[in-house]
């Protein structure tokens, strides 16, 4: 995926924040997430590792390895920031002090479910704390490709691949659409600027619902 | 430095403690807030089948990953190991065993081993097989949970800023991380930290491990690795 689309899922899963939110980003696009913020927005951003209101990445030469990302990168903390150990860190995610979570995937079903952790026969990497984001995170935010690199939806009817979280998802930004995941299924509400919806029907594995408010996203 | 708790001890005597076949439990999070004097340690005894709890297997060169990509451990316990290709090849070639465990749940585990609680309940992951498993469920309230078993080791290793001469440690930033969970667990805890100051020197308002849970205390050269973004 290209820089500026990567750029253009970012932003458009940056109006999903608002101001004073507990936010915690996963490692790829997601990360570029604070580059799109509305001034004004002040978001507390929680690392895994234990870190609550962490700010950017530090300039070059300016790095503290003991201040690092649940990725592995030096970042820096924002005033009123703070530390805690990993129980902690994740007892915040538990009792349900994450108001979004924003993360990547390789599949989700049209009823929310998450497949993110497993490439069967691949790679297993291991779950991190992909499970407990995506099980107790108030609003769960998947940013992906809609398809895989084969040409294949990744946005399909029931998960072929090992589940991370069942029924966890909120909504699916993608570089052709956004659905919102209701109980009835999927309901395609945006779709970006140079798509049309039947490249958007003839990608998606699984039917969807489509909004009387179906949108065009400018950017 | 005086010494009135026999605390403050070499490398060569916390050597001591380790041996084949042993369960370690190490602090460290994609391998800051590793001991880095300790794995070399380790490597240089020779110490071979350990198996090893923590939250992740590190990168090939850096903290606990040396140690996998040596092939010194038959097993891990952790909630990611996808850093370390080597753990993953193990992995696959049968040469290591890798329990998964969610990694908040990982923590409680580990937590739970130190504050002799013999395990937790959950619901992370209880409709997910390869979490699951076989593991015995109780109903609280009207509620299912899986039932997470606590998890302890012989010996515990974690890396801390500053200790006090009984032991009490304070973390450096995010280097904290699992280290006060692990620091509890083990039968044996080795604090390797960068520095140590007279009994009185910290602020007992500031204390994150009471030193109650600390064994022995070890001066640390410094992490000896590369960092993945340097």
């Amino acid at each position: 995926m290209g820089v500026d689309i990567r750029n253009k899922l970012a932003k458009r899963a940056a109006e999903e924040i608002q101001n004073g939110m507990v936010v915690n980003l996963g490692i790829g696009i997601p990360s570029l997430v604070p580059n799109h913020l509305k001034k004004g927005v002040n978001v507390i951003f929680h690392a895994e590792n234990g870190i609550t209101g962490m700010g950017q990445s530090p300039i070059k030469g300016e790095e503290d390895k003991n201040l690092c990302n649940a990725g592995g990168f030096p970042v820096t903390l924002n005033i009123g920031g703070s530390y805690c150990d990993s129980a902690v860190s994740f007892g915040m995610i538990r009792s349900g002090k994450i108001d979004i979570t924003i993360l990547g995937s390789l599949q989700v079903s049209q009823k929310g479910d998450l497949a993110n952790w497993i490439v069967p026969g691949k790679k297993v990497p291991g779950m991190g704390g992909a499970m407990e984001l995506a099980q107790k995170a108030k609003k769960v935010i998947v940013l992906m490709n809609h398809c895989d690199k084969h040409g294949r939806s990744k946005i399909v009817k029931e998960c072929t691949m090992p589940l991370t979280s069942r029924e966890c998802v909120d909504l699916i930004i993608t570089e052709l659409a956004v659905f919102q995941v209701t109980e009835e299924g999927l309901l395609l509400t945006e779709i970006f600027a140079q798509g049309n919806l039947e490249d958007v029907v003839n990608k998606t594995q699984c039917e969807f619902a489509i909004s009387e408010n179906l949108k065009e996203i400018p950017y | 430095m005086e010494n009135p708790f026999g605390k403050i001890a070499t490398l060569e005597k916390a050597m001591e403690f380790f041996h084949d076949g042993m369960t370690l439990m190490f602090g460290g999070f994609g391998g800051v807030g590793t001991p880095p004097g300790l794995i070399d340690g380790i490597l240089e005894k020779g110490i071979r089948n350990l198996t090893l709890i923590g939250n992740d297997t590190g990168f090939p060169h850096i903290g606990i990953g040396k140690l996998v990509s040596q092939e010194r451990a038959k097993k891990v316990i952790a909630s990611h190991i996808g850093s370390n290709p080597f753990a993953g090849q193990f992995m696959h070639e049968g040469k290591l065993e890798v329990e998964f465990s969610p990694q908040g749940i990982l923590a409680e585990r580990i937590r739970a081993g130190g504050v002799g609680l013999p395990g937790i309940l959950s619901d992370i992951g209880k409709d997910i097989e390869l979490v699951a498993g076989d593991k015995q469920r109780v109903v609280l309230n009207g509620k299912e949970y899986l039932v997470e078993e606590a998890l302890t080791a012989e010996v515990s290793i974690v890396f801390a800023k500053k200790a006090d001469e009984y032991g009490n440690l304070i973390y450096d930033k995010s280097a904290r991380n699992t280290n006060p969970l692990v620091a509890m667990a083990g039968t044996i805890t080795i604090a390797e930290v960068e520095e140590i100051v007279p009994l009185g020197t910290l602020d007992a308002e500031e204390i994150i491990t009471p030193g109650v849970f600390v064994d022995y205390i070890i001066p640390t050269k410094g992490v000896n690795w590369k960092w993945a973004w340097e």
